[in-house]
């Protein structure tokens, strides 16, 4: 069943994971980047030994856990990668529940890359879904709390239509492999797969759960949730859609739509957010377009992004964790106290905004010039108006009014802000060295992506490309600094809604109608039941009393205490929380399903 | 602390650092002007042939995002931060 030499990297994360609370506490952080790193080397050593690896026999198909070629590998590769600067990053969280989540989070991420078949690919999506939520809700805030509750909603609406789709499918197909689907005709299966993959990827109008959650995760649970959901949403689309001419201009849309929420947003980590759909625009849209080379550029920004976002995230996350705030109209003037961590950050804002010599003016550049090259004007031009929007939010305004600006900071707070622990500087200093390193050295990144010979044939640098990301990006910046001049974008105290709105308000709406209409019949039909059934009742119950004090009352109180004494025992067990209680039926459910799979 | 001198050596010139910037955009025209040193071969459009279509392309592009975007805030997307919790 199980040979070939190869092991599954999510299978060193899980196991990692699960003796993580036994390793003694002097060699925690050993551990803690150890397994990471064996994770790693592992998807290394892979490069030489591409195929399919341990097939499993379940019921009567067989699930593939390991499709190892060089569109997962490139995925595969960045995903671990990230896993060991996100660990590094949250080092000395003490808490090991949050490792756990963090590690299952990343197994759910590298199983589903590397599944072969659509079976395999939705256990190990679940998996992502359940695991991601606990890094909402260990921040252990009410509003967290709600807001995890919402993203694991929307994430099981989503799996259900991946399930439904997977279903119809093996129905009408008699496959289970994991291929290309029908993208120049597609029916009621390929939709449903697809509506479960563009909500992970948080296209609009299915993207709301994204801004709603990330901002709500802890400091460093936040810069997990940054890289692996959406960017295995793009791995699967690139497998499953490439070419498909819808994703195209949704695409182009999202791209559009995150910039103009990111501009008018006051909260860092939320701003970011919405950069991330922004971002996962231009790679929607690169497997939209689907040439070669289009393809080649969502892998290679998906890649550049989730560690430039990361960098931002992890920017963001040490502004929360050191000050307790991370909305603009109350910071300002950090410079002081953060000096590495504004540094850092720029690096991350200058590589999500393209400029030369950093990681997306590489990657990003590759999905603009296979819209030009396929005729796509428009497409073409609005992914450029775009990255204004990027620039003029990443690089110029969390910057500027984060570090420099007016100090709107409460004195309390500019008094605890400082920079962050070492290991939190230490993984961003290696994303920021890793953005550098691939914006100036191109072939480490370009030699990982899959329609190798198109990479090898792309040169980013031309003078005219250089002049006109300078241009664009330096005249942004222009008339950022007029318009600060102008006080015309001062941040301001507030939220944006989006279609979120739709499901809290609805929310509420279903427990207005609960209380009011509801509770009305409910309280009429006890009115009756009073008025027509009070006098037979009452007589009833002398007779019932009489029985009750001489029969019941003995065999009742024997009873009660035995329940007493059971339920003082299972408090013991079972505290209560309802977020406890769903990790132990999960962890339960996923034990048995294991067991039966490798058992049957 | 190194970085935080050099950032407070830039703030107290603050003047000279605006006029380089302002001088570097005025290089970055010129430059886009002559043929030997941006070869135009690569561009995909007529329009692009226009000396600083890229730079009026980034400056009006923000100032338009800015707009739009501020007034759908006003629109009644944007609101107040307690909203939710009423």
């Amino acid at each position: 069943m199980i040979g070939n030499h190869w092991f599954h990297p999510a299978l060193v994360l899980l196991l990692g994971a699960a003796a993580l609370p036994l390793v003694p506490a002097r060699l925690k952080k050993t551990w803690l980047l150890v397994i990471p790193a064996l994770s790693f080397v592992l998807v290394l050593t892979m490069t030489l030994g591409r195929g399919e690896y341990w097939h499993v026999g379940f019921l009567k198909w067989t699930l593939i856990f390991g499709r190892v070629d060089s569109l997962s590998l490139v995925f595969a590769h960045i995903m671990s990668l990230m896993c060991i600067i996100g660990t590094l990053f949250g080092l000395h969280v003490k808490d090991d529940a949050e490792h756990i989540a963090a590690w299952t989070y990343v197994a759910g991420s590298l199983g589903a890359i590397f599944a072969g078949d659509l079976l395999t690919l939705f256990l190990f999506w679940e998996v992502m879904a359940f695991s991601s939520v606990f890094l909402i809700w260990f921040r252990r805030e009410p509003e967290s709390t709600a807001a995890g509750f919402r993203y694991l909603l929307v994430h099981v609406a989503g799996g259900l239509s991946l399930l439904a789709g997977i279903v119809l499918h093996v129905h009408d197909t008699g496959s289970t492999a994991f291929a290309a689907f029908a993208v120049h005709n597609p029916g009621t299966a390929d939709y449903l797969i697809l509506i479960g993959f563009l909500l992970n990827a948080a296209v609009p109008p299915l993207h709301a759960w994204l801004p709603d959650a990330y901002p709500a995760g802890t400091f460093n649970g936040s810069v997990f949730l940054s890289a692996f959901t959406t960017k295995t949403a793009v791995y699967a689309l690139c497998r499953g859609f490439a070419g498909m001419e819808l994703l195209i201009w949704l695409g182009v849309a999202m791209s559009l739509y995150g910039v103009v929420y990111a501009i008018i947003e006051n909260d860092v980590r939320r701003l970011f957010a919405y950069h991330i759909v922004s971002q996962v625009g231009y790679m929607v849209a690169g497997v939209g377009i689907g040439t070669e080379l289009a393809i080649n550029g969502a892998c290679a920004h998906a890649f550049a992004h989730i560690l430039y976002k990361g960098l931002l995230f992890m920017g963001g996350g040490a502004i929360l964790h050191m000050t307790g705030e991370t909305r603009m109209s109350k910071l300002g003037g950090l410079y002081k106290k953060m000096p590495w961590t504004f540094f850092l950050t720029l690096i991350g804002g200058l590589s999500i905004s393209a400029f030369p010599l950093f990681s997306g003016f590489v990657s990003k550049s590759m999905i603009v010039q296979a819209g030009f090259d396929s005729h796509l004007l428009w497409a073409a031009f609005l992914l450029n108006l775009a990255a204004i929007g990027t620039f003029y939010c990443n690089g110029l305004k969390v910057p500027y009014f984060v570090w420099f600006g007016q100090n709107k900071c409460e004195p309390a707070t500019f008094e605890r802000a400082k920079d962050p622990p070492w290991n939190m500087l230490a993984a961003m200093g290696i994303a920021a060295g890793l953005c550098v390193f691939i914006g100036c050295y191109t072939p480490y990144l370009y030699n990982l992506l899959p329609n190798r010979a198109a990479a090898m044939e792309f040169h980013p640098y031309t003078s005219y490309h250089i002049s006109e990301t300078l241009q664009i990006l330096l005249f942004t910046a222009l008339a950022f600094f007029v318009l600060v001049k102008l006080k015309k974008i001062e941040p301001h105290a507030g939220i944006n809604l989006d279609l979120d709105w739709f499901y809290r308000i609805g929310g509420r709406a279903f427990l207005w109608l609960a209380r009011k209409p509801i509770q009305a019949v409910d309280t009429g039909v006890g009115e009756i039941y009073r008025v027509g059934g009070l006098l037979p009742l009452m007589k009833s119950a002398s007779l019932a009393g009489l029985f009750d004090n001489r029969v019941i009352d003995g065999a009742v109180d024997g009873l009660a205490s035995t329940v007493r004494g059971l339920g003082g025992r299972l408090r013991f067990a079972q505290r209560g929380p309802l977020q406890e209680n769903l990790t132990i039926v999960f962890a339960a459910a996923a034990i048995l399903l294991l067991g039966f799979m490798f058992l049957s | 602390m190194n970085l935080l001198r050099l950032i407070n050596f830039l703030r107290d010139r603050l003047r000279m650092v605006v006029r380089v910037g302002i001088a570097a955009l005025v290089v970055l025209i010129l430059l886009d002007a002559v043929p030997a040193i941006v070869d135009k071969e690569h561009a995909h459009t007529a329009a692009e042939h226009i000396p600083a279509f890229w730079a009026a392309f980034g400056l009006l592009g923000c100032l338009l995002l800015v707009i739009v975007s501020k007034t759908f805030g006003h629109l009644g997307v944007s609101t107040r931060e307690d909203y939710y919790d009423r």
